[in-house]
Formats: structure tokens, C-alpha cells, sequence
């Protein structure tokens, strides 16, 4: 079984975002980063299946500049096998170019399962999982919050609005991940060292042109102050006055 | 140039976001002088004449049994047939949890770029710019589309739909070449869709964070939130202690929300909380400290024991919707 899990360095969920002097991207002065946090269900649930299986490779690949050989590095201590970096610099590309990238690179690995977090918490796109597997002509579950495997028939659920789907999929194919899937682990002192001596091999990625372009980054306009309307059960008949006639809400 | 809108239905309904969408279609389509196209992919006609009243011209019907249930593969089929036969300037999603599964595959099949969950679009001179939130509301990003068509998945609860009474859309048959059976099959429903209100598409929100002290202290905010017609949310905190499930929670990493009422409770206001909360219409804190910096976001904040708020506050609720 072989399995690849795509992974993307992303700035901190604690960061206050500051424009970049490009007007159109993250200043990154300051900014402290880390594995995108649907990704580790991806990892976790790789790894689950590998030690289930008792064999196989977990192959983590990530494209970025040379910073993201930290987070590679992080996937290989949890128990990644190996790394590959597609090497690119500057902002990252549309999701369109990083999926083809992708495609590439992982088309001649033959995976059973290829696993991607539902979406990156810093474009918030949720693009790349569906693209790579449109462009592999592999079929794709979303945001799934239940794995399970028999044979090479993965039974896996998905949240829809206020529902619960239960998807039947053959293998390969192209699964993004979402909070609940499971409870990743951290990496042990073992795995940091072991971590060092795992290879990761080094491709230059080439995203042709921009599908999509970026204009603007810009915050979103400051709330108008709001008030203290009093405290205790006092102020609860104020409360609900202003809601219904101040703002018109209930 | 015309504006193609996946329609989406589900249990033969089609779904209040796609009305949405149709309502920024007619938008996009007066400023680029164009009919309104919608495209659907079900096992039996949902009503799509009645489209006509929410600005669509004629909607491309794709029936097949095996659309009674969502067919990702089959459902991408059609939209690309669609879109090759159409050829419109724009395609429009919902970005629903259908819409976000669908529009990255038709993307990819197109060769084209796709904005997700845009919350604003703008045409300039016969160009399209879409603003779309990042970082969960940190910040926001605009972008525009160097390729035709050019596409993009809307934010429900956003763009407000269009009314034409009177008017009907014309239903077509739409020809497409289905692979042969669906690689990923939804095979059943572990909870019945509409069983709750999802977050996202609340009018209401009541969210409770760790100042309730146990998950045995959420019938607090359940109560308030019934007598709202509120939808439960949580904070990161309550969920990672597993106190409510995960699809509760409000936040980056969680679900980014704007209803027109979102009342915090017991909630501090981490900032990845707030990035998912402040672009609410209006927004009630309810904490013991005044400090918290859920204050700074809140249009109205009470300071006080929650424990002894909150039930006042659904009791007099309660009284306006007695006597109203």
C-alpha cells in the first residue's frame, strides 16, 4: 500500500495578519509556521492505515519554498517514510498550478490512497484535494470525518449541512480530511531523531500560468465600537429592547 | 456574455443557496448582457420552471436515476457538458458543501482558475473581480480571472435572491456522457440532511464556550437558542474538550459564520474564534469578564454570571414570543 499525503506550511492560527508591501499577500515578518491543521488528520490517518496494514510507505509531499522542509521534516517525525519537495519560491501559486504540480509528481508514485486536509487554513480554498483528483481521474471524497477500510474499499462520512453522508469508495483514490476524522498524535523524541536520517528528495515545481490572480489583501473594515449594556439580569430587558428595536434582529 | 448557475437540489428540492446564486447571476448577467443559464443534475425535473422567478432564462436538466443521490463524478459530467455547450462568461456555485465538493472538479476539467466562497463580486467594464475572505475572515483577498469562464462558488447567507413573479423558466434536456457507474457512491445517510440547520446558513447563532464549565451546563444555550430559533455553535475550546461535536464549531478551524444575530456565551473570544464570528450583522457577548475581547467585537455586551443571564434572558424571549 503505498500512500501519499499533501501537505502545505501555513502561518500559525494565532497570527494577526498584516498586509505584506506587495498589497497582496501576508507580511511574513513575525509570523511563526506550521502544518496546516487538517493536514495532521491527513498524516494521522495515513499512518493508521499503514501500521493497520503492517506495511507500506507514507510518501509526504509539499510545495513551497525551502521553509517548508521544516514541515516535511515534521510529517517524517510522526512517520512519514519520505519527503518530496517541489521547490517554488515567492507567493504561492492558484490552486489550479499547485494541483498540477501535484499531479505530477505523484502520478508516477502509483498510491492507493492519496490524502490531503480538507482545506488550508490561510486561502481557505478547499480546492486542491477535488482538482488533483480530477487531473489523476482518481475519485475524491471531501471533508470526511469516518475511515474505513476493507480490501480496497475505503467506507468513509462526510459532513453535508446539518447531515451526515456515508460514501462508498474503491481505491486509489483522493480523500481530504476534517476535524473529528481522528485524534493525530504527537511526534515522539524517537521519531524527531529518526526523522533526520529520512530522505527528501528536491524537484523544482513549475506552476506555468496564473489561473487565478491576486489583486488585493486587505483587512476587513474595523466593527464599529459597541457598548456594555449593563450587568447582571438587570440588564436584560435592555438587552432584548435594543435587539428588537435598535437592531432589528429578533 | 451568459451566467451559468448550478442548480442543486437535494430530496428533489432545489436548495435556498442556488437561489442565491441566481440572484448575483442576474446581477453579473445586466452588467454583461446576458441571459441567466441554470444547469441541474437530477433523477426527476424538481420544479426547475418555477427558477424562472428567481432570475433564471431556461435551465439544462441532466435526469438520471442515479442522481437521486449526490454523484460527484456524474454531477461534474454535466456541469462540464454545460459549460462546453453554453460557453458562458461566468459559472456560479454555491459554496455549499455540494458546491465546494463540485466546483474544483469542473475547475480542473475546464482548465480554468475558481474563486471559493466569494462574499462579494464586482464587474468593471465587462471584467469580473470577486473578493473572497482568507484566514477565516482575517483578512480578505481580491482576485480576478485571467481565463473564460470564470468561476466562482458564493458564500451562502450572502447574495440576496431576485424575485420575477410571473416568471418561468425553460426546462431543456441536456445530453451527457455519464462514466460508466459512480467511483464514490453515497450509499446512505448516517444523519438525515435538514435533521439540524447547519451553521452556515443560520439566521440565529448561539454559541457557548468554556464559561459554562461542563457539558452538562449546555442545556443553558440550547434553551436560549430555541426560544431564538437559534442554531448551537461552540468555541474551539468546548469542542477539543469534546463537549459538542466538531461540526458546532465557530472558528478558523471550525466554521466561519454571518448571521444576522450571533449571542457568545461564556466565550473569551480567542482571535481564531472571532476571525470565524465578526462578520456577523450583530453580535451579543454574554461574560463574567469584562475584559474578555469578545467585548471588542460586540454590538451589545452583558457582563454577569451566565448561569443567572442567560435563563432571564430566554425567559423574556420567551414573553415576546408569547405575546407576539
Amino acid at each position: 500500500m503505498i500512500q501519499v499525503v499533501c501537505i502545505k506550511q501555513v502561518a500559525d492560527t494565532e497570527t494577526r495578519v498584516k498586509v505584506g508591501s506587495d498589497g497582496r499577500s501576508l507580511d511574513p515578518a513575525g509570523v511563526t509556521w506550521i502544518l496546516n491543521p487538517y493536514d495532521e488528520f491527513a498524516v494521522e490517518q495515513a499512518l493508521r492505515v499503514k501500521e493497520k496494514a503492517g506495511a507500506g510507505e507514507v510518501i509526504a509531499i509539499s510545495l513551497g519554498g525551502a521553509g517548508v522542509q521544516t514541515t516535511l521534516r515534521s510529517a517524517l517525525a510522526l512517520g512519514a517514510d519520505r519527503g518530496i519537495h517541489l521547490k517554488h519560491e515567492g507567493p504561492a501559486p492558484d490552486s489550479l498550478a499547485v494541483a498540477r504540480a501535484l499531479a505530477e509528481a505523484i502520478r508516477p508514485l502509483d498510491a492507493n490512497l492519496i490524502w490531503l486536509g480538507k482545506q488550508a487554513v490561510d486561502d481557505d480554498a478547499a480546492q486542491v484535494g477535488p482538482m488533483l483528483a480530477t487531473l489523476l481521474d482518481l475519485p475524491c471524497v471531501t471533508v470526511v470525518a469516518a475511515f474505513e477500510l476493507a480490501e480496497a474499499l475505503a467506507t468513509v462520512e462526510r459532513e453535508i449541512e446539518g447531515g451526515r453522508e456515508v460514501v462508498e469508495v474503491a481505491l486509489p483514490a483522493v480523500l481530504t480530511t476534517d476535524k473529528g476524522l481522528n485524534e493525530p498524535r504527537y511526534a515522539s523524541l524517537k521519531g524527531i531523531m529518526a526523522a533526520k536520517k529520512k530522505p527528501i528528495e528536491e524537484r523544482p515545481a513549475v506552476p506555468g500560468e496564473p489561473n487565478l490572480e491576486v489583486t488585493a489583501l486587505a483587512l476587513p473594515p474595523p466593527r464599529a465600537a459597541g457598548r456594555i449594556v449593563g450587568e447582571g439580569t438587570a440588564a436584560v430587558p435592555e438587552l432584548v429592547r435594543l435587539l428588537r428595536e435598535e437592531a432589528r434582529v429578533i | 456574455m451568459s451566467v451559468l448557475v448550478f442548480i442543486e437540489q437535494r430530496e428533489g428540492r432545489v436548495r435556498p443557496v442556488s437561489r442565491e446564486a441566481l440572484g448575483e447571476a442576474t446581477r453579473i448577467a445586466a452588467a454583461l448582457g446576458g441571459p441567466v443559464i441554470g444547469v441541474c443534475a437530477a433523477a426527476a425535473d424538481p420544479g426547475l420552471a418555477a427558477l424562472g422567478e428567481a432570475g433564471a432564462e431556461r435551465v439544462l436538466l441532466a435526469q438520471h436515476e442515479r442522481f437521486a443521490a449526490y454523484d460527484a463524478d456524474g454531477y461534474t459530467a454535466a456541469i462540464e457538458a454545460a459549460a462546453r455547450a453554453v460557453q458562458p462568461g461566468v459559472l456560479l456555485f454555491a459554496a455549499s458543501a455540494m458546491g465546494k465538493d463540485l466546483a474544483p472538479r469542473v475547475a480542473a476539467r475546464l482548465g480554468v482558475g475558481l474563486a471559493s466562497d466569494c462574499t462579494a463580486v464586482e464587474t468593471v467594464g465587462g471584467a469580473l473581480t470577486a473578493t473572497r475572505p482568507v484566514y477565516a475572515g482575517k483578512a480578505r483577498q481580491q482576485v480576478r480571472f485571467p481565463r473564460t469562464p470564470a468561476l466562482l462558488s458564493l458564500r451562502p447567507k450572502i447574495f440576496a435572491a431576485t424575485s420575477k413573479p410571473g416568471a418561468s423558466a425553460t426546462v431543456e434536456p441536456l445530453e451527457v456522457a455519464l462514466p460508466p457507474a459512480p467511483r464514490a457512491r453515497v450509499v446512505r445517510h448516517a444523519v438525515a440532511p435538514g435533521a439540524k440547520l447547519d451553521l452556515t446558513e443560520s439566521e440565529i447563532i448561539v454559541s457557548g464556550g468554556r464559561g459554562l464549565k461542563g457539558p452538562e451546563n449546555f442545556p443553558i444555550v440550547e434553551e436560549l437558542a430555541e426560544a431564538l430559533g437559534a442554531t448551537v455553535g461552540a468555541s474551539r475550546a468546548v469542542v477539543d474538550a469534546g463537549w459538542r461535536p466538531h461540526h458546532d464549531q465557530v472558528g478558523q478551524t471550525g466554521k466561519t459564520v454571518s448571521p444576522k444575530l450571533y449571542v457568545a456565551v461564556g466565550i473569551s473570544g480567542a482571535i481564531q474564534h472571532l476571525a470565524g464570528m465578526s462578520s456577523s450583522r450583530c453580535i451579543v457577548a454574554i461574560n463574567k469578564d469584562p475584559d474578555a475581547p469578545i467585548f471588542k467585537v460586540a454590538d451589545y455586551g452583558l457582563v454577569g454570571d451566565l448561569f443567572e443571564v442567560v435563563p432571564a434572558l430566554t425567559a423574556e424571549i420567551r414573553k415576546l414570543n408569547v405575546h407576539a
